[in-house]
């Protein structure tokens, strides 16, 4: 370390700037500790103290142990990667992954054998549902469309991420948010929205980190040698925008005090209502579509060794996609104090989605065309293909569900449940894991995966799971809105409510065991990711433009 | 607030139809005039190109 600390070397902006800020926060935190209302809030001040500090130490450690100069934009020609929060934000993908399965399974397990919250209040199914959920979409999909994201836009625009820090904030920053807002339900803290539970100070603390991540995927596009932007690259900015919007308009909260962690949302009574679910439907369009299609466009292309089918369709398919989601969220709320032509709106926007979905999904199938016999060889391109095939069954599935006619009989019933996993677990953890299958051996540089014969497995069993899943889901939730409206000949309801949860007994064995089989799958996943990095067979390193640049240095 | 809501709710029926129309078939010309084939035809390959 002795060349570290030369008389020229000087702290960045950047460094300088956000060790400041991280100590800014580490003495506010420890004040709002010291006075928090409530021992949950002052756990989470502590651990935002504890995090800063450790930034602060992390970042000054670095400029120490850093050479004087920046690492350069590119070597021999070649764009020099920052690889480093991809591959974080990999493996945060794999273990958030098989928490959030887990959780799921739990809380599965619960319906059908209630005994099983322990009667603890931090077991309990309302604290554990919104665990599970955040887990799987948030930390899950979330660190999986972080870590494709700032693969593809530097891939396909031949540049180096922008910034130094800020990637690394990018990704560190919203783990440490995931960390908060789990560790919020099992103490109780909560703001009781649908997909936006955390309160405000994780959703502010997540803004900063959101726009971070925004400013450094469009620096980096604005960076690029390619004239043209990739398909893949505009789901990825629709995404980060888009939910950057949703978060800011549904998270309006004046909180009670800065010492406490309770807070009141500005809108009111089915106001609240419609920009919760103007908010919930569009975490479904922008961040489970519009996120895990980029990650279509480009890994399946990628893998199959093929084109896209048509690139002019991707371009209808992504502005009709991004222009018709955003009117769809009222069919959350049909039959409710909502205006009826509002209604009607969110039920013909979500028809009408039909078309985009459909074209996505053919434009991602057709792209195997001439590469169908890989299907047989290859089980990474079988799981992507079969996510599209998902992907094309939820999204019919889900325009019928939002007919008014359709959703008096499927509304508060499992079988919205059962539509939620065809695309949860069908579309977006499958594309997900083929996504992470692709990711590991490239970031690692390693010839292939360590085990295909796993990779079979994993998709077998899993698949086995979503059938189980979704088809007594199905089942139930039929069953279910058939017996909440049956009436006698006399015009009393048929059936007592304490019946119906009794008929469902079955189906909620079911469920269980089908997530059990992908909760198998995922610990295959894990195994086989860690044999690959760790044991996996390295690409022999042969690129003849470096040797003379080795000699000379040494 | 009444008028208000109503005045939104026609622009809303009228013109917000009308915006999207057009919104729409900007992008399908877009998309389909033919002087863009071969950009997008290079386009459709960018996943597969190495460094």
């Amino acid at each position: 370390m002795a060349q570290a600390v030369s008389p020229s070397k000087g702290m960045t902006f950047g460094e300088m700037g956000s060790a400041l800020a991280f100590a800014a926060l580490a003495l506010l935190s420890i004040i709002i500790a010291a006075k928090a209302y409530t021992p949950g809030y002052a756990f989470h001040a502590y651990l935002f103290a504890a995090a800063s500090v450790a930034a602060v130490f992390t970042i000054v450690n670095r400029y120490y142990e850093r050479p004087l100069e920046p690492p350069p934009l590119t070597i021999g020609g070649k764009p020099n990667y920052n690889m480093g929060p991809v591959k974080f934000a990999t493996i945060a993908s794999v273990f958030w992954g098989i928490a959030g399965f887990t959780i799921g399974l739990l809380i599965a397990l619960q319906l059908a054998f209630p005994a099983l919250n322990f009667d603890t209040a931090w077991l309990s199914f309302g604290r554990m549902r919104p665990l599970h959920t955040s887990a799987v979409i948030f930390a899950f999909g979330g660190n999986v469309l972080i870590a494709s994201s700032f693969y593809v836009v530097q891939r396909t625009c031949r540049a180096r991420m922008v910034g130094d820090i800020a990637p690394w904030f990018v990704v560190l920053g919203y783990n440490f948010f995931i960390v908060i807002a789990g560790t919020g339900y099992l103490l109780g803290i909560t703001q009781g929205k649908e997909y936006a539970e955390p309160e405000w100070y994780a959703d502010l603390f997540l803004t900063i980190v959101w726009v971070t991540y925004f400013l450094v995927f469009l620096g980096t596009v604005m960076r690029r040698k390619e004239p043209h932007i990739y398909v893949a690259n505009w789901f990825y900015l629709a995404f980060i925008l888009t939910i950057a919007v949703l978060h800011l308009g549904n998270n309006a909260a004046i909180p009670v005090s800065i010492f406490s962690p309770k807070s009141y949302i500005v809108w009111s009574g089915v106001q609240d209502a419609l920009v919760q679910w103007w908010y919930g439907h569009n975490a479904v369009g922008f961040f489970l579509t519009a996120g895990f299609l980029a990650i279509m466009y480009y890994f399946i292309p990628k893998r199959a060794e093929r084109p896209v089918y048509s690139y002019r369709l991707s371009i209808i398919h992504f502005w009709s996609l991004i222009f018709m989601y955003i009117w769809a969220g009222p069919h959350h709320l049909h039959y409710t104090a909502l205006p009826d032509w509002a209604q009607t709106l969110g039920m013909v926007f979500s028809v009408m989605l039909w078309m985009p979905s459909w074209g996505g999904m053919i434009n991602g199938l057709m792209t195997l065309s001439g590469a169908w016999d890989k299907l047989r060889t290859d089980p990474v391109l079988r799981l992507m293909v079969v996510s599209v095939a998902f992907y094309g069954m939820a999204t019919f599935e889900g325009p019928l569900m939002s007919v008014k006619a359709v959703n008096s009989l499927s509304h508060y019933t499992d079988w919205t449940i059962g539509h939620v996993h065809a695309g949860a677990l069908g579309w977006v953890a499958y594309i997900s894991f083929g996504a992470i299958y692709c990711l590991v051996p490239w970031l690692w540089n390693k010839k292939e995966l360590y085990s295909m014969k796993a990779v079979s497995w994993h998709f077998w069993i899993s698949t086995l799971g979503i059938v189980l899943y979704i088809s007594s889901m199905w089942v139930a939730g039929i069953l279910q809105g058939l017996m909440w409206r049956a009436y006698t000949s006399l015009g009393f309801l048929e059936y007592s409510f304490i019946e119906t949860v009794e008929a469902m007994n079955p189906f909620y064995v079911i469920r269980a065991l089908g997530g059990a089989f992908f909760v198998a799958g995922s610990l295959i996943m894990a195994w086989n990711v860690w044999k690959t990095i760790s044991v996996g067979e390295a690409v022999e390193e042969a690129p003849q433009a470096m040797q003379p640049v080795l000699v000379a240095a040494e | 607030m009444p008028a208000a809501y109503k005045f939104f709710a026609e622009f809303a029926q009228t013109w917000g139809l009308l915006y999207f129309l057009a919104v729409f078939l900007a992008v399908l010309i877009y998309a389909l005039a033919p002087s863009r084939k071969d950009r997008f035809d290079a386009a459709s390959r960018m996943p597969l190109q190495e460094d």
